[in-house]
């Protein structure tokens, strides 16, 4: 039953490293995770400024130059006085794949809502579970979008996420037994495989092969 | 002319498609047992339904500016909505109103309570 | 399109009738933000659908403040919520 999913194992390495993993995968965190170059983090203010300038002149309703002047104050003043969060973005953006994705996306969109539809109408109270999915690309950005993306597509909502482990824990509507859970387990899986085929980098996407991403490294097995 | 009332139709169907959605999804609210199923119903029915509702309306107005905010509403449904869901999630687990007898499976439970010093 | 305009009027309202017995049933701080999201949620779609009906672009502001007032309102719940249970 818990197959790729053991939270909480005491792994000493990953409690001494404070935050930094130490296992197998761990070279890629480092430069995902700590620190980057200067280049990288302008970029990242950048691109963040770029789309809160979309977003005001989304407010005003039309692009004109007093809207992108005004946007770019805007946006630097929340920046410099309410900074954010780092996020770094590792990747790359494959425009093909990211529209394969919305249309799944959408997809998937419907078939969730009419599923939960119908277990909301029909006679009896569904059976729920918990399910705890250990991810294979442990950045924030991976961590959010999935666990986004989650809530909204397959009859999977977000209860709790582990930063640390990259582990989400999943409320699942309307299990009927064993198999339902390894598959909800898998599609989160698959969904995950998706982002990172859509917006990851090299060095993500070989942390979704099998050999390197899947088995736990180093826990009690 | 033909293709206005084409798009007419296409409004009404949206319109009620989404208007049923929301009626499943408060249906879903009333009738789930805990407050994370019925955070299904919030999530997947009720932002499709508003989704729709917003196409049909773009499909109504058919006006560059007005589809620009429309696609900001909508963004901000798609993405708001799953971030105040997982908030609730997380706050409804952890002070226990979880409905223990529709549960099958919980792999939350054998994490010991770590849970309350990693969240902030 | 008269028939549409009354089917879903009476859809959201309905809708809209179930979300309000559930903020006013509970039975935790929860399950009426939840209810009270959804709620917001449907006076999006009504306001939307009306505006659909019309053809008018007046309430389109009203809707960006609605998307993200159902947002911040949850958001400010849950974490009193949490501060005060937890």
């Amino acid at each position: 039953m818990t197959g790729d999913a053991r939270p909480a194992g005491p792994d000493p390495s990953r409690r001494l490293g404070s935050g930094r993993l130490t296992d197998r995968a761990g070279s890629g965190w480092r430069a995902l995770r700590g620190r980057l170059p200067g280049r990288r983090r302008w970029r990242d203010h950048l691109i963040t400024v770029g789309w809160l300038v979309a977003v005001w002149s989304l407010l005003w309703g039309e692009f004109t130059v007093g809207n992108l002047l005004g946007g770019v104050l805007v946006a630097v003043v929340i920046l410099v006085f309410l900074p954010l969060p780092r996020v770094t973005f590792g990747g790359r953006l494959r425009p093909l794949v990211l529209a394969g994705f919305v249309g799944r996306f959408v997809a998937e969109l419907v078939v969730a809502s009419v599923h939960v539809g119908w277990v909301a109408v029909r006679p009896g109270q569904p059976r729920n579970a918990i399910v705890a999915v250990r991810l294979r690309v442990r950045t924030d950005l991976n961590l959010a979008l999935t666990a986004e993306v989650l809530s909204l597509v397959p009859g999977t909502l977000i209860v709790e996420a582990d930063r640390e482990t990259g582990t989400l824990y999943v409320h699942v509507l309307d299990i009927r037994g064993a198999e339902d859970l390894a598959r909800s387990r898998e599609r989160v899986l698959a969904l995950e495989a998706r982002l990172v085929r859509t917006i990851g980098s090299e060095a993500e996407l070989r942390m979704l092969s099998p050999t390197t991403g899947n088995a736990e490294p180093g826990g009690p097995s | 002319m033909n293709g206005d009332v084409v798009l007419d139709v296409l409004v009404g169907i949206f319109l009620v498609a989404g208007g049923l959605l929301s009626l499943v999804a408060g249906i879903g609210l009333i009738r789930f047992p805990d407050v994370l199923s019925r955070m299904h119903s919030a999530t997947k029915p009720q932002v499709l339904g508003v989704l729709l509702i917003l196409l049909a309306l773009a499909m109504s107005l058919r006006n560059g500016a007005d589809l620009g905010t429309l696609v900001l509403i909508g963004g901000f449904q798609l993405s708001t909505a799953p971030l105040a869901a997982q908030m609730i999630g997380r706050a409804a687990y952890r002070t226990g109103r979880v409905h223990r007898e529709s549960l099958d499976v919980d792999e939350l439970a054998d994490r010991s309570g770590t849970a309350h010093d990693r969240g902030e | 399109m008269t028939v549409a305009v009354v089917v879903v009027a009476v859809l959201l309202s309905a809708a809209a009738a179930l979300a309000l017995t559930r903020v006013v049933r509970g039975p935790a701080l929860l399950d009426r933000v939840v209810a009270a999201e959804v709620l917001i949620s449907i006076m999006i779609g009504a306001l939307g659908a009306e505006a659909a009906v019309n053809r008018h672009a007046t309430t389109l502001p009203i809707l960006v403040v609605l998307s993200t007032l159902g947002f911040v309102g949850s958001v400010a719940l849950v974490r009193f919520a949490s501060g005060e249970e937890a």
